[in-house]
């Protein structure tokens, strides 16, 4: 196959790309240059998103010995990616910007121009299996390490871009692993350090990235009867379940800690309570990709943070579009916004964006 | 890299010897460079003092702004502006920018007309209007994408009636026009090694004796005090044949290079009428090896990936250090939009270009241009699923 192997000049992506090659394919790498500052004369201080992630990508196709380019999607990455992101945080919501990337960016826009150019398939070094049926079809499943998998963040392509994507990773027993093929496979970015932070927020100042782009805009801090217990310089910066970063002017009466319940942006209010009250058993939530058919009234595990562990449940209903689950194992703090992924075992059956939470049943023992 | 050049590399690598040194191996190296000197200024109607030796075009571009700006400023602080033209290559661009920056030039960007010819009627009317605050002027001898030769003679005759000293960037130029220092009247010129078959990491200032030039590189002195570093013999006995040899064969060449680049544009525009040639229509003002055109609908790096595929090496202009193609300063200055920039596409022709690349190049065209503007269909913002 020609395969289009996506550099981001992480170790990751280089030693999937060597795989490829080595699994007899024709492979071409390419680095997407994601973001920028337009500038028309200067060759200085550019805002390519690092010059020494670029440089790794290229040092990496040059040891794999294939070629390499760099290819500007820095302009749709705006449109999509970071407005969704700030739109999301206006509106109250906590978005996953690398589930966005991965359903507009590399699996839509990459692999879109990839196919129209003549390539078969696009290669990331995501950590996730790939299972062919017998009848051609594909299935996405967790990763065989565990700690790594990065099922959850790629649901979300859904099955005919699953058809064109290749995971080489998916098997390896551990990050490590992958460190030590990279280093006997000469390849200098073996020993670089994990990405964690949001690559668009270059000083992991998330708080700071939305301020500047959207501006202060103070309001009050509220309890569940409504009481004013702070202030705040914007309702979007808070996340349902965060208990840090709370400027609250008197402790809570019982004492105990308080956790942001709610986000109301149109109010600009921000609604804190106890741990107690973030627990919910009830998961609403909408813009459904499904592998095979929706699935209903089956028994599955969800997860609903990119790091959380999954909790088993039951899909109440499910069609096309949206989804209805009931936790058999409640949940404290799920946030609008973020992906409600569908699991049965290792298997991906789908995905949805959450929309609301709430308690069904009455109180329980409840889980973070 | 030229044969001639090579061998002669190969030869004075063995040799040892630092040519500021007095000692007898000191003194033969001396010996290759003063002749290289010699043989390099004959080359380009330059005489030997006239010769200083740099790490390549982009030092001796610098040299050339930073030293002659410093120099001039010196003797007569009202001149601080700096004027250049908007296609210069970045080599001239960036340190004029940072000259604006940091040491307090006023930059002017001399506009250009839509084949990237500097713009005489502007640089006049700037001329008159400030020209005793001018410090320099550099304009380059051949436009390294769109391939415009510039009207230097017109230029430098502007400039002079205002006692302003031009600088022209010939990376370009030598070995494909002719190249005559003396007679081009200019004060400063810039040549690069490896863009006539030298090697790399050599280059030359030709500084008109007389010349002021404030050093940007201190240290021993060498290079009349102006550009300190050790030189090294068998580079630039190496850069000095490959000169010699470019502009020596340049009437064989050159002809025949125009000859096989008028047959790619001609035989392109037939497969794609709406392809776009860049720079000059008169073959006589542009470089003889040079076609540079735009393919509306196509993204230059989608015809980059599916030419290199099918055999054939373009370029689509310049890149940054990341390698990111970004719509070409050349261009837009030309008053191209950003959308036909990004379909831009270079064919540079070498010596050892021949028909058949030509007609390779014409045979993978078709396909590479079908796939090339589905994929910039994809690539464009329209595309994608489920985009909220």
């Amino acid at each position: 196959m020609r395969v289009l192997a996506a550099l981001s000049g992480g170790v990751d992506s280089a030693v999937a790309a060597a795989r490829a090659v080595d699994a007899g394919h024709e492979v071409v790498g390419v680095h997407m240059a994601l973001s920028r500052t337009r500038d028309q004369f200067r060759t200085g201080s550019r805002g390519c998103c690092s010059i020494e992630d670029a440089g790794d990508a290229r040092r990496a196709a040059d040891v794999l010995g294939i070629p390499y380019y760099v290819w500007d999607l820095s302009e749709r990455f705006e449109e999509t990616v970071v407005a969704d992101f700030l739109a999301e945080y206006a509106a109250g919501r906590t978005p996953n910007p690398c589930v966005r990337c991965n359903e507009h960016i590399k699996f839509a826009t990459l692999l879109d121009k990839a196919l129209a150019l003549g390539f078969d398939a696009v290669c990331t070094g995501h950590y996730a299996r790939v299972v062919e049926r017998p009848d051609g079809t594909r299935e996405l499943h967790r990763a065989r390490d565990a700690a790594k998998d990065q099922s959850y963040v790629l649901a979300v392509m859904g099955p005919e871009r699953l058809a064109r994507s290749l995971f080489p990773l998916g098997d390896v027993a551990s990050k490590e692993e992958t460190r030590r093929e990279a280093a006997a496979r000469g390849l200098s970015v073996s020993a670089k350090p994990d990405s964690y932070d949001i690559c668009f927020v270059a000083d992991g100042d998330t708080q700071g990235f939305l301020r500047d782009r959207l501006g202060s805009r103070p309001g009050e801090v509220v309890d569940a009867s409504g009481e004013v217990v702070g202030t705040h310089d914007g309702a979007y910066a808070y996340t349902v379940g965060q208990r840090r970063g709370l400027a609250l002017g008197r402790p809570a009466p019982d004492g105990r800690p308080r956790y942001v319940l709610r986000v109301e942006p149109v109010a600009n209010r921000v609604v804190v309570g106890s741990a107690d009250e973030l627990v919910v058993d009830r998961v609403h939530a909408d813009r459904a990709v499904w592998y095979d058919e929706a699935p209903a009234d089956a028994e599955v595990e969800v997860q609903v943070r990119a790091h959380g562990a999954p909790v088993p449940a039951v899909v109440e209903a499910a069609d096309a579009d949206r989804v209805r689950v009931r936790l058999t194992q409640p949940l404290r703090g799920v946030a609008p916004g973020q992906s409600l992924v569908v699991y049965a075992g290792t298997r991906v059956l789908g995905q949805a964006t959450v929309t609301a939470s709430e308690r069904a049943t009455s109180p329980a023992r409840a889980t973070a | 890299m030229l044969p001639g050049a090579a061998r002669v590399l190969a030869d004075e690598l063995t040799r040892t010897g630092n040519p500021s040194s007095l000692h007898a191996s000191g003194r033969a190296a001396r010996r290759v460079v003063e002749e290289a000197r010699e043989r390099l200024a004959a080359a380009l109607g330059a005489r030997p003092s006239e010769v200083l030796w740099t790490s390549g075009g982009t030092e001796a571009d610098n040299l050339a702004i930073k030293g002659m700006f410093w120099a001039r400023r010196t003797q007569d602080p009202a001149r601080r502006r700096i004027l250049v033209s908007a296609v210069e290559h970045h080599a001239v661009l960036d340190p004029a920018f940072w000259m604006a920056e940091h040491a307090g030039a006023e930059l002017v960007l001399l506009p250009v007309d839509h084949e990237g010819v500097v713009d005489l009627d502007a640089l006049r009317a700037e001329l008159e209007a400030h020209g005793e605050h001018a410090a320099l002027l550099s304009v380059m001898w051949a436009n390294n994408e769109v391939g415009t030769l510039q009207p230097l003679a017109e230029v430098v005759a502007l400039a002079r009636r205002h006692g302003v000293p031009v600088h022209a960037d010939a990376v370009q130029a030598v070995g494909q026009v002719p190249v005559d220092f003396a007679a081009s009247g200019l004060d400063a010129l810039t040549v690069s090694g490896h863009k006539v078959g030298g090697p790399g990491g050599t280059g030359a200032l030709l500084a008109r004796r007389g010349l002021e030039l404030t050093p940007v590189l201190h240290g021993g002195g060498q290079e009349r005090g102006v550009r300190s570093g050790t030189l090294d013999a068998a580079l630039l006995a190496s850069f000095a044949v490959a000169v010699d040899e470019a502009v020596a064969t340049r009437e064989t060449v050159a002809p025949r290079l125009a000859a096989l680049r008028d047959e790619l544009v001609a035989g392109v525009r037939a497969i794609d009428p709406t392809a776009v040639l860049r720079g000059p229509a008169d073959p006589a003002r542009r470089l003889p090896a040079n076609a540079h055109l735009t393919f509306p609908g196509c993204e230059g790096d989608s015809l980059l990936y599916l030419l290199d595929s099918a055999g054939v090496e373009a370029s689509t202009g310049s890149a940054c250090q990341a390698g990111v193609p970004r719509p070409s300063h050349v261009l837009l200055a030309m008053g191209v939009d950003e959308d036909t920039a990004r379909g831009a596409l270079r064919f540079s022709l070498g010596r050892t270009s021949t028909r058949e690349d030509v007609t390779a190049l014409l045979d993978a065209l078709p396909a590479v241009l079908d796939r090339a503007r589905a994929a910039g269909l994809a690539g464009r913002a329209t595309a994608g699923s489920g985009v909220a």
